[in-house]
């Protein structure tokens, strides 16, 4: 495998470096990155760690780094949770900054904690540790619950002051979505599993309206929604799937869409082939709108997309 | 009547279903059968995700329709618990 890390890649440009990912060779990773430069989003380092932590770390190989902002994967905790030495001198008393390092998550206990313990590190006013809190506890249960990855959910996140915006990246390398969603619905490619599994109301447990008892098929659809009423990207790429919620200008009404087609996308279904799951999302506090308000617009749409499915299931008149 | 205290179990923040799953099973089934009242207080709950009320009540809403909403109540709960109660509860009597 080979992953290289380049001057920018941020989800607004994250596309050609998702491409440059190399899957063959699975039982090597090869790391090489831009000389002068590395700024690039969580989703990227969550990515590579997911990777790298199904490998000995003998099987790593990073190139030696150049660039001047190296120290940032030091300070992500990249090197430390892949096992391998970085080489890179760290200059002490250095400024923390607002962010959670790489964490490897594996249990739902892990994942409590882990919520009560590094969100506070974001410094983020109440109402955004609530979405925060909130995105992240559910990324994360979907990884636990379905993705059978061995290696738990990987992420980290990141504040920008100059864009006041925290940015996350969860990965992992488990059975993937299409895998998870065929159990109960026909999904011919990874980008239409992509599509069902941000529908409202479908699951990858059950065919059922409603869900069973412990899913609903609506973690990633509130997720989607969240990034939609804010105004901000929102990345799911599985398989050789991928989907991207685009920005939208402020001076457009929001609206929340059961189907993520409808909204204001991009979408690939020839992207190299990612054994597993990657989520990115950016949420710019200063448009983060109230959760209440989110709220309601969610139940107006699941409520619409629900009583959509029940209309197309049922009988229609034979005319002949 | 019994009242759960749904904060002591959950935290501040009711993100994890396998909480909410042993509240349904060892709580609230058992006073329903029993034919008691439900009262299940989220006094100091700030905020919980849909994936923990779905798994508190879904299960609920689906055997017993609404005759489980004239025996179960939700007490000092903030507009976004609030809310969210609301959209599973909804979603399970339009779709279920």
């Amino acid at each position: 495998m080979k992953i290289h890390i380049p001057n920018s890649a941020f989800l607004g440009n994250i596309d050609p470096f998702l491409r440059s990912y190399n899957p063959s060779e699975p039982e090597i990773l090869e790391i090489t990155a831009n000389e002068k430069w590395i700024s690039v989003h969580p989703l990227v380092l969550s990515m590579i760690a997911a990777r790298g932590l199904t490998l000995n770390p003998q099987n790593i190989r990073f190139e030696k780094l150049e660039a001047k902002s190296r120290h940032y994967l030091v300070r992500m905790g990249l090197f430390k949770l892949l096992g391998v030495e970085s080489g890179i001198d760290v200059v002490e008393h250095e400024e923390a900054g607002r962010f959670i390092p790489l964490s490897l998550i594996k249990t739902s206990e892990d994942l409590s904690r882990f919520i009560t313990e590094m969100i506070p590190l974001l410094h983020a006013g109440p109402e955004q540790a609530k979405t925060l809190g909130y995105i992240i506890s559910e990324l994360v249960r979907n990884v636990l619950e379905h993705a059978e990855a061995q290696n738990g959910a990987v992420l980290c996140a990141q504040y920008y002051q100059k864009s006041n915006s925290i940015r996350i990246g969860i990965a992992d390398t488990g059975v993937g979505i299409r895998k998870t969603i065929s159990r109960f619905h026909q999904a011919p490619t990874d980008l239409e599993a992509i599509r069902l599994a941000l529908t409202p109301g479908i699951t990858g447990t059950t065919s059922r309206e409603g869900g069973t008892e412990q899913n609903a098929g609506a973690g990633l659809f509130f997720i989607k929604s969240i990034a939609a009423v804010n105004r901000d990207f929102f990345v799911l790429y599985s398989g050789s799937g991928f989907y991207k919620l685009l920005k939208k200008s402020s001076a457009r009404r929001f609206s929340l869409k059961a189907d993520p087609f409808k909204d204001r996308h991009s979408k690939s279904e020839d992207m190299p082939y990612w054994q597993g799951t990657l989520v990115g999302i950016d949420i710019t506090l200063d448009e983060t709108a109230e959760f209440t308000r989110l709220l309601d617009a969610i139940r107006e749409t699941y409520s619409e997309a629900i009583q959509e499915r029940l209309r197309a299931s049922r009988k229609k008149p034979r005319f002949i | 009547m019994i009242e759960i205290h749904v904060l002591e179990k959950s935290g501040k923040f009711a993100e994890n279903k396998d909480v909410s799953r042993e509240i349904r099973i060892r709580e609230i089934w058992p006073a329903l059968e029993r034919n008691e009242e439900v009262v299940l207080n989220f006094e100091g709950v700030e905020a919980a995700t849909q994936s923990f009320i779905h798994a508190l009540i879904s299960d609920i809403l689906r055997k017993q329709g609404d005759r489980a909403l004239e025996r179960m109540s939700f007490k000092s709960c903030n507009e976004t618990v609030r809310k969210i109660i609301g959209i599973v509860v909804t979603y399970m009597q339009e779709g279920a």
